[in-house]
C-alpha cells in the first residue's frame, strides 16, 4: 500500500512535470490548468503516502534519506501550489515541478523499507526540527527555480532576444518579488530549525553545538541567506545579483543535505 | 440571390482617390436609400473608412448590379467613372463573402490585425439597419462576418503583439515591471514619437509623469498637456532616481546620460530596475547603460526590431485566420443557398400538382363508362408518377455539400418551369450557428 502510494505519486508528478514543461511551448491555457490539476492530485496522493507511513512507522517519517527527500519534495510542491494560487502564474511550475520530481526520484533510489527508529532520534524534537527545516528548504527550492527564470528573462531583455519563451515568462519584478517572498518565508524557518536543533542536541548529546559537518554547513547556508536578505534591505541587492545568490544558496542547501549525509559523515548522517 | 461587393481600398487607390469617394458618416441615409432604389438591387450596406470605401449589396443580376454600383459611386461623388474604374474591385458569390470576412477580420487592413476596422464595419452596418437598407441576407451576412472576426481574434494571436514603436515600449515595460500603476515615467525632451509613447503609457495607467526640457517653458507646456510635473533640465539627475521608465528624445548632439550616472542613480534607488527608451537620433543615452545591473536600454532601432518581429508573427497568425475564413465561407453558403431552395421546391411541386389536377379533371370529364374505383386509381397513379419525377431533382436541390450549385439549379428551375422570382426568402433549412 505504502509503496503503491509512493510510486503513484512519482508517476503523477512525472505527468505534471511533462504538462508544465509543455506550457513553455504550448499556448492553450488548458494545458496549464490540466497541469495544475494533475499536480494537485499528486500532492494529495503524496500526503496520503506520508500520513500512511507515519501510522505504519509510528513516528514522523523523516528519519532517513528516502523519507527526508520525499518530505522535501512534498513541501516543495505544497509551497509551490500556494505560490501558483497566490500569483496566478502557472508558468512557474515549468521550473519548479522538475525539481520536485527530481528530488522524489532521488528518494526512490534509497530504500523505502520502514526500519526501527534510531534511538538517538526518539524525541519530540524530531518532528519540529525536521518539518521546519524542510519547509525552509522547500521555500529556498522555489526561490531557486524562480531565480533561474529571472536570470533567463533578464538575459533576454538585455540581449533584446524577445522570442516566444520571453513572452511566456512572467515580468522581472514579479519573479523578483516571488523569490524574495520565498526567502523571507524560508529564512526564519531555517533559523528556527538551527535553534531547535541546538536545543535538541543539548538534550540528546549534552552540547548545543558540536561543529558537526551538518551544523557547520547549515550555518554557512544561514549566513548566505542572511547576507542576501540584509543586502536587499540596505544596499538593494535585487535583480540579477539576488537571483544568483539565491541559486548559490540553494546549491549549498543541497550540499548541506546530501553531501554531508553521503560524504562527510557525522551525527546527521542517516543513510 | 447574390451578394456583390464593389469598392476600393488602400491596396488599389491612393488617398487622393479614396477621399473623393468617401461617404460622410453623418449623412448615410441618402446614399443608402439611393443604392437600394437602383433597379435589381434589394439590400445595401456602405462601408466608408479612411482606408476603404465599399458597397455590399444583394441582387439577382450580378453583372448588371456591379455596373450599377460602380456608376452610382462615380455619379454620387461627381467623379468620372473612367478615372475611378481602374481602382475599383468587384466580387460576387464566394469571393464577395471571402472579401468581407477578411476585411472584418482585419486581414485586408494596412496593418494586419489592427482592431478598428471591425468597429467601423459595425457602425456602417448600424446605419444600414437604421435606414432599413439591409435586409435578411445582408443582416445575416454581416453578423456572420462579425462572428468570424471574433473567432479569428480569439483563436489566433493576430492582434496580440505590439506593431507600433510606442506600443512595443509599453509592452516591454510590462515585461520588466509587471504592473505599471505604481510606476513613474520621465520624458526628456519633446518629440512626436516620444509624446506618442508617453500617451500610451498614460493610457495604460502609470502613477505619474515628469517632463523635462532644456527650455523650461516647453516642459511646462507639455506637462500641462499630460497633467504631468515639469522638472528643470539642470535638476535631471535629482529626479532620475524617482523615474522607472525614461523616454528620451532631445536634440542634443551628444549623450546626456552616461553609464556612471545610471550606476549611481540605480544605487540611489536601491537597484530597482530602470527602463530607458532612447528615441533620439543622435542618441541621448550611452549604449553602455545597458551593461549596468538592472538597467535596460532600448533604442528606436531595437523597438523597430521588436515591431518587425511582431509583424512577422502576425503573418503566421494571418495564415491561421485565412483558414478560419475559408471554413466559415462554406457554412455561410449553405445557409444562403438553402434560403431559396425550399420556396423553389414548394413552387415546383405546386406547379406539378396544378398540372396533374387539371389533366386528371380533363380526362375524367370525357370518360363516361368508368369502372367503380378507377377514378381513385388514376389519381393515385398520377400522384405516384409525379412524386417519382420530382424525387431526384428535389434531393439534388436539398444537398448542401460544397460544390453543389444550388443557386444555378434554382435559377434554371425557375426559368424552365416559369416559377417566377423567388418569393421573399425564408429562413429555413440549414441554420447557421452563431
Amino acid at each position: 500500500m505504502n509503496a503503491l502510494l509512493f510510486n503513484s505519486t512519482l508517476v503523477i508528478y512525472a505527468i505534471a512535470t511533462v504538462l508544465y514543461l509543455s506550457c513553455l511551448v504550448k499556448t492553450e491555457p488548458k494545458v496549464g490548468r490540466t497541469a495544475q490539476l494533475v499536480l494537485g492530485v499528486g500532492f494529495l496522493v503524496h500526503i496520503a503516502y506520508t500520513v500512511d507511513r507515519y501510522f505504519e512507522a509510528g513516528h514522523t517519517p523523516i528519519t532517513n534519506l528516502h523519507e527526508s527527500l520525499s518530505f522535501f519534495s512534498l513541501a516543495t510542491v505544497g509551497i509551490y501550489l500556494f505560490c501558483e494560487y497566490r500569483y496566478k502564474a502557472y508558468i512557474l511550475g515549468s521550473f519548479v515541478t522538475p525539481l520536485a520530481l527530481l528530488i522524489l526520484a532521488v528518494a526512490a533510489t534509497f530504500s523505502g523499507i520502514i526500519a526501527p527508529l534510531n534511538p538517538a532520534l526518539k524525541s519530540k524534537w524530531l518532528t519540529v526540527h525536521t518539518v521546519v527545516a524542510f519547509l525552509g528548504y522547500a521555500a529556498f527550492a522555489i526561490s531557486f527555480g524562480v531565480s533561474i527564470m529571472y536570470l533567463i528573462q533578464s538575459h533576454f531583455l538585455k540581449k533584446r532576444r524577445l522570442g516566444p519563451l520571453f513572452q511566456k515568462l512572467p515580468p522581472l519584478d514579479l519573479l523578483d518579488a516571488i523569490s524574495y517572498r520565498c526567502l523571507t518565508f524560508g529564512f526564519p524557518l531555517l533559523t528556527f530549525a538551527i535553534i531547535s536543533g541546538a536545543i535538541w542536541a543539548e538534550t540528546a548529546w549534552g552540547t548545543y553545538w558540536s561543529w558537526d559537518p551538518k551544523e557547520t554547513w547549515s550555518l554557512i547556508t544561514w549566513f548566505i541567506y542572511a547576507a542576501l536578505l540584509h543586502g536587499r534591505l540596505t544596499t538593494g541587492w535585487r535583480g540579477r545579483k539576488a537571483a544568483m545568490l539565491s541559486i548559490v544558496g540553494f546549491l549549498i542547501v543541497i550540499f548541506t543535505f546530501l553531501g554531508v549525509n553521503l560524504f562527510l559523515g557525522g551525527l546527521h548522517s542517516y543513510k | 440571390m447574390n451578394i456583390i461587393v464593389v469598392g476600393l481600398s488602400h491596396k488599389t487607390a491612393a488617398v487622393e482617390v479614396r477621399e473623393k469617394v468617401a461617404f460622410s458618416p453623418t449623412q448615410m441615409e441618402k446614399p443608402l436609400q439611393a443604392v437600394v432604389a437602383l433597379p435589381d438591387i434589394t439590400e445595401a450596406v456602405i462601408v466608408s473608412t479612411c482606408n476603404r470605401v465599399e458597397i455590399y449589396a444583394t441582387t439577382r443580376d450580378v453583372a448588371g448590379g456591379m455596373a450599377r454600383l460602380k456608376r452610382f459611386l462615380a455619379e454620387y461623388h461627381n467623379v468620372p467613372l473612367e478615372t475611378l474604374e481602374s481602382h475599383l474591385y468587384s466580387y460576387h458569390g464566394e469571393d464577395a463573402t471571402r472579401h468581407v470576412f477578411r476585411v472584418a477580420s482585419s486581414l485586408d487592413s494596412m496593418v494586419v490585425g489592427e482592431p478598428q476596422i471591425l468597429g467601423q464595419i459595425k457602425t456602417s452596418y448600424g446605419y444600414a439597419a437604421e435606414y432599413k437598407s439591409s435586409g435578411i441576407i445582408l443582416n445575416r451576412f454581416l453578423h456572420k462576418a462579425f462572428s468570424v472576426a471574433k473567432r479569428v481574434r480569439t483563436e489566433t494571436k493576430i492582434a496580440s503583439s505590439a506593431v507600433s514603436v510606442a506600443f512595443a515600449a509599453v509592452e516591454l515595460a510590462k515585461k520588466i515591471f509587471g504592473e505599471l500603476s505604481d510606476k513613474t515615467v520621465l520624458l526628456i525632451g519633446a518629440g512626436e514619437m516620444c509624446e506618442l509613447a508617453a500617451k500610451h503609457f498614460i493610457n495604460t495607467g502609470v502613477r505619474g509623469v515628469m517632463v523635462t526640457n532644456r527650455t523650461f517653458e516647453r516642459a511646462e507646456k507639455l506637462a500641462d498637456e499630460f497633467s504631468a510635473k515639469a522638472v528643470r533640465f539642470d535638476d535631471l539627475f535629482d529626479h532620475l532616481p524617482k523615474a522607472d521608465i525614461i523616454l528620451s528624445s532631445t536634440g542634443a548632439p551628444h549623450f546626456i546620460i552616461h553609464e556612471k550616472d545610471v550606476d549611481e542613480v540605480l544605487r540611489r534607488r536601491k537597484m530597482k530596475p530602470m527602463f530607458f527608451i532612447d528615441i533620439a537620433v543622435p542618441r541621448d543615452i550611452d549604449p553602455k547603460v545597458n551593461n549596468v545591473e538592472n538597467a535596460y536600454l532600448y533604442t528606436v532601432d531595437d523597438l523597430n526590431g521588436v515591431v518587425a518581429t511582431n509583424l512577422e508573427q502576425r503573418k503566421i497568425e494571418a495564415a491561421k485566420a485565412e483558414a478560419i475564413v475559408e471554413q466559415e465561407i462554406g457554412q455561410f453558403f449553405k445557409w444562403l443557398s438553402s434560403l431559396e431552395v425550399t420556396p423553389t421546391i414548394v413552387a415546383l411541386r405546386s406547379r406539378f400538382d396544378e398540372l396533374r389536377k387539371a389533366e386528371l379533371a380533363k380526362t375524367l370529364s370525357n370518360w363516361k363508362d368508368l369502372p367503380p374505383g378507377a377514378e381513385k386509381k388514376l389519381d393515385a397513379l398520377m400522384n405516384a408518377y409525379m412524386n417519382k419525377l420530382l424525387h431526384q431533382p428535389t434531393s439534388v436541390l436539398k444537398r448542401t455539400d460544397p460544390g453543389n450549385r444550388n443557386d444555378l439549379y434554382v435559377d434554371a428551375l425557375r426559368n424552365l418551369f416559369d416559377l417566377g422570382d423567388a418569393a421573399t426568402p425564408q429562413e429555413t433549412m440549414v441554420d447557421l450557428e452563431d
